[in-house]
């Protein structure tokens, strides 16, 4: 996968790590993708159900070691 | 200035006041669970669709009193800020957010006991976990404890009372009890069905009928009944001659699933058995008080919930299921969502695993669903 931009959120709990997302992807284009990198439970499911209502596309998620991991792409 | 209001003062408004709820968690989380109540006002938007500006949501709101609700807190308090500078007067926000909800304990007096003493529900509003505390002459037994036991050890500390006994009507799937961790800080014996306990890994006392347990020096009583159904250990008490401690079998709205220790089938029958013969053989005049509340209706002026067996006998619509096989298809089949982490938390229960504090908080997140209905 061809990640544009890497944010990381480790440590940062809610409401944080969308606000950071939200601001980077507001400085990507269109396609370009981000990955996010959270330790807070709550992003998972609140990441997903923010990229469905602002158009963009979670194209995959994975935990390892303790790290969320997000990819997701621009609309 | 935002203000934060405790989980006690909500739990408050929800029993006899009013509020506007604000709940920013996303849809899912909010369908699937919230603070409701007669005087409850509430509306979703989850906080990320909030981060440029309330201005949207604003014309949904009264102008002041809002309450803002999140999972932990945080997203709340910026919301809150946002709307406080919006111009809505008396913005409020949930301390500890939704987590905090699902924990809190209100003690509500149910009444006395014939030779002095007294009986307390212990309502776990946020959850619809119902736990009591029975005290006579300076020593209490605690029935269904919750996991979080300071609310116990504060009113024992408070009324001057020795906690000796812990009881457990059944191996719990929706919450953690805090029934071991209680008695082995307070030196209190600890009593679970013994058919419930066969895979644990700590020793009890066998909570069995026979094994009746007194408290104080004014001796009351606690029998224990054996009715099976929601498990297989299943037990009610007779507390006093007075109260019938119903468990997971009978709600004052419903009655107890038999499915979540996998074996709905084969526990059919004896959930009716105890419903509809050893219950019905009972005095209709004892006061039934469940280990669960389903709907925030089910709650009287007071916050407490119980009932006259009796009614219930008239009203309950799992009492009325004349045909055995209706009542096997009722109990069996189109039943609500498990409990979050049932599986985990029996294990949890069993003590077969040992969660870390933070875990355990999450399992328990949302509803009981520990009755046929919601």
């Amino acid at each position: 996968m061809n990640v544009t931009q890497t944010l990381d959120t480790k440590g940062l709990s809610c409401p944080m790590p969308i606000v950071k997302t939200k601001k980077a992807m507001d400085t990507l284009a269109s396609g370009d993708i981000l990955e996010v990198l959270a330790t807070d439970k709550g992003a998972v499911n609140d990441l997903s159900a923010w990229s469905k209502s602002s158009g963009h596309e979670l194209l995959e998620h994975k935990e390892e070691d303790g790290v969320f991991k997000f990819y997701i792409q621009k609309g | 200035m935002i203000k934060a209001l405790s989980a006690k003062e909500v739990a408050k408004r929800v029993v006899e006041g009013s509020m506007f709820i604000l709940d920013v968690r996303n849809e899912g989380d909010y369908k699937d669970w919230r603070i409701e109540g007669k005087g409850i006002k509430s509306i979703n938007r989850p906080y990320f669709d909030l981060i440029d500006g309330v201005e949207d949501v604003l014309e949904h709101l009264p102008k002041e009193e809002v309450l803002v609700v999140c999972a932990k807190e945080g997203s709340s308090v910026m919301v809150a800020e946002m709307l406080d500078e919006a111009g809505i007067k008396d913005v409020y926000y949930l301390e500890g957010g939704m987590k905090s909800w699902s924990e809190y304990l209100m003690p509500v007096k149910l009444g006395d006991l014939k030779d002095g003493g007294s009986i307390y529900q212990f309502n776990r509003i946020g959850k619809g976990c119902l736990s009591y505390l029975v005290e006579s002459n300076g020593e209490a037994t605690i029935i269904d404890s919750a996991r979080t036991i300071e609310a116990y050890e504060d009113f024992a500390k408070e009324n001057n009372l020795e906690i000796k006994h812990m009881i457990d009507t059944h191996l719990h799937a929706d919450h953690i009890s805090g029934g071991r961790k209680l008695a082995e800080k307070t030196g209190a014996t600890y009593w679970l069905p013994p058919k419930d306990a066969e895979e644990v890994t700590f020793s009890f006392s066998a909570l069995e009928e026979g094994n009746d347990i007194t408290i104080g020096n004014t001796k009351i009583e606690i029998q224990p009944l054996y009715t099976p159904g929601h498990t297989i250990g299943s037990t009610s008490m007779i507390v006093d001659g007075q109260f019938l401690l119903s468990g997971d079998i009978l709600f004052v709205d419903s009655i107890g699933r038999p499915d979540l220790a996998g074996k709905a089938e084969d526990w059919v029958s004896d959930l009716r058995d105890s419903l509809y013969n050893k219950y019905n053989n009972l005095s209709k005049e004892l006061v039934v008080l469940p280990a669960h509340f389903g709907k925030i209706s089910e709650l009287d002026e007071k916050g407490a919930v119980s009932a006259p067996l009796g009614e219930l006998f008239e009203k309950n619509d799992g009492l009325k299921i004349k045909n055995e096989n209706e009542f096997r298809r009722a109990v069996t089949e189109n039943l609500p969502p498990q409990p979050n982490a049932y599986q985990e938390i029996r294990q949890t229960n069993m003590g077969k695993i040992d969660p870390t504090n933070d875990e355990q908080r999450e399992m328990e997140i949302g509803p009981n669903r520990c009755a046929i209905t919601e």
